[in-house]
C-alpha cells in the first residue's frame, strides 16, 4: 500500500515527551476511519511506525495523533513542525465495538498513553449519546503531569461521562484518587450485566483490570481491548506482528479479551 | 438513624459477619466528623485506632526528608484506614490524613483486639477479612511497583 503524503497544519505538546499533530493529506481529501484504528506514520527516513488515531471520527479532514517520543522514529515524528510533510498508510486494524455497545452501560479504561486510542471512541460515543445507557471513563497514569487532554475530561464530564482518574502517585496539591485502575472498578460501582468494557493501556494493567471486573461480576467477554505488537506492514503480510494464531495489525488491534488472552501470559510471544 | 452495627454492616470488610458479632465490633466503636487535614495516623506512633470511611476522602502518605509528603493512596468511602492495631508491634508505618470533610466510624482498636482473644470465632472472622483486605491492597501496590504507565512500548 502506497503512503501518502500528509502536513502538520498544528502541533500541540500534551506532556513533556508526547504531543498531538494534526494532519492534513496533501490531495486535500478527507481521512475517514473508525474509533480504534491506526495509520503506519513516517517522519523522514526515521521508519515507520503503528500509531493509533486520536482524532474526532467525525471531523475526518483532519487527521489526529497522539504520540509518545520512545525511540528513533516517534521522536521523529514528535519533532515534526507544521508546514512539515509525513507519510502516511491507512487506516487499518478492527475498530472498537461502537454499534455493539448500543443500549449498554460503557466502561471506557485507559491507562497512560492508552487514552489516545480510546478517545474517537468517546468523542463518537458523546456524539451519539442517547444510544447509550451509563458512560464511564476510568483513566489510570503515573502522575498528575503525565495525564493527557486534561483539558477535555471536564467536558467529556459535562457532556455525560462519568470520569474517574487515578494517579500512581502525587504530591499534596492533588486532590483527586491515588492508587491503580482497579481501585476505581470498585469505586465505580458498576451494575453487572449489560457492560461493555473497551480498554487500552498496558497489558499488565488491563489483566489486573479484567480480574477486577469479574470479581464485580462482569464477564470478561464483555471485555475488549487493543493490543499493541511490532506492526509493520499493517495488512497481515509480514508477520512481525502474530500473537498467537493471530495477527494484530490484520484482526486486530481490538480483541475481545478471551480471543487473546490465552496467548498474553505466554513468556516470550 | 441507623445504628453503627447496621452501618458497619454495609461495608466490604464487615459483610457477612452474624448481627451478635457486628453488635459486639459496634461496641468498640463511634461514628465521628472530622475536618479537612487531620492526621489521623503518624509514622511511628502507636496504633490503637483504626477507622471506617463512610463519606470523604483519606490519603496514605510517606513522609520523606526534604520534600513534600507523597501521597501513595487515597481511600475512599467503604475503605478501611489501619491495619497496624491488629499487629505487633502496634506501631503505624504511614501517615493517613483526611482530604475534605470526612465521616468516619472510628473503631478503639484495643478494645477489638481484646475481644478477639476473648472470641476466637470473632477473631478468626476479622482476621480473614483483614487479611482478603490486605491481599487486594498488595496487588494494587504490586502493580503501582510495576510502573507499567513509565514502561512503554514504542508504538504508541
Amino acid at each position: 500500500m502506497v503512503p501518502a503524503s500528509f502536513e502538520v497544519v498544528d502541533k500541540r505538546q500534551d506532556t513533556a515527551d508526547v504531543w498531538t499533530l494534526e494532519l492534513a493529506a496533501d490531495s486535500g481529501e478527507p481521512f475517514e476511519f473508525q474509533p480504534g484504528q491506526f495509520t503506519m506514520l513516517a517522519a523522514g527516513g526515521a521508519g515507520e511506525v503503528p500509531i493509533s488515531i486520536s482524532g474526532d471520527p467525525d471531523r475526518p479532514e483532519r487527521l489526529v495523533h497522539t504520540v509518545k517520543a520512545v525511540g528513533l522514529a516517534t521522536e521523529a515524528i514528535c519533532a515534526a513542525q507544521p508546514g512539515q510533510m509525513l507519510s502516511v498508510r491507512g487506516p487499518f486494524g478492527r475498530p472498537w465495538p461502537v454499534d455493539e455497545a448500543e443500549g449498554a452501560n460503557v466502561v471506557i479504561a485507559a491507562g497512560g498513553i492508552g487514552l489516545p486510542p480510546l478517545r474517537p471512541v468517546i468523542l463518537r460515543l458523546l456524539a451519539q449519546r442517547e444510544r447509550y445507557r451509563r458512560l464511564l471513563l476510568l483513566y489510570s497514569g503515573r502522575s498528575p503531569d503525565e495525564l493527557l487532554f486534561t483539558d477535555e475530561l471536564d467536558d467529556w464530564s459535562r457532556r455525560g461521562f462519568d470520569v474517574l482518574v487515578t494517579v500512581d502517585a502525587a504530591g499534596e496539591e492533588w486532590d483527586g484518587h491515588v492508587g491503580v485502575v482497579t481501585k476505581l472498578v470498585r469505586h465505580a460501582k458498576l451494575e453487572a450485566g449489560e457492560v461493555l468494557v473497551m480498554s487500552c493501556g498496558p497489558e499488565l494493567m488491563m489483566r489486573f483490570l479484567v480480574s477486577a471486573l469479574t470479581a464485580q461480576g462482569i464477564g470478561s467477554d464483555s471485555v475488549y481491548i487493543s493490543m499493541e505488537r511490532n506492526m509493520q506492514c499493517g495488512i497481515g503480510r509480514c508477520g512481525h506482528c502474530q500473537l498467537g494464531p493471530t495477527l494484530v495489525c490484520r484482526d486486530g488491534p481490538v480483541y475481545r479479551w478471551p480471543e487473546v488472552s490465552p496467548w498474553l501470559t505466554i513468556r516470550e510471544l | 438513624m441507623r445504628t453503627i452495627d447496621e452501618l458497619i454492616a454495609d461495608s466490604p470488610v464487615f459483610a457477612g459477619l452474624e448481627p451478635a458479632q457486628l453488635e459486639f465490633i459496634a461496641g468498640c466503636a463511634r461514628n465521628e466528623h472530622v475536618d479537612a487535614g487531620v492526621m489521623l495516623m503518624r509514622e511511628g506512633d502507636p496504633a490503637e485506632r483504626f477507622w471506617l470511611i463512610r463519606r470523604g476522602v483519606v490519603a496514605l502518605e510517606l513522609y520523606v526528608p526534604g520534600r513534600e509528603p507523597l501521597v501513595i493512596e487515597t481511600l475512599e468511602p467503604g475503605d478501611v484506614v489501619g491495619w497496624s492495631w491488629l499487629f505487633a508491634p502496634y506501631r503505624w508505618a504511614l501517615e493517613g490524613r483526611t482530604h475534605g470533610d470526612a465521616h468516619l466510624i472510628t473503631f478503639d482498636g484495643v478494645c477489638l483486639r481484646n475481644k478477639c482473644e476473648s472470641d476466637h470465632d470473632l477473631g478468626y472472622a476479622l482476621m480473614s477479612r483483614f487479611a482478603a483486605n490486605v491481599i487486594d491492597r498488595l496487588q494494587a501496590t504490586r502493580l503501582q511497583l510495576a510502573d507499567v504507565h513509565g514502561n512503554v512500548a514504542a508504538t504508541t
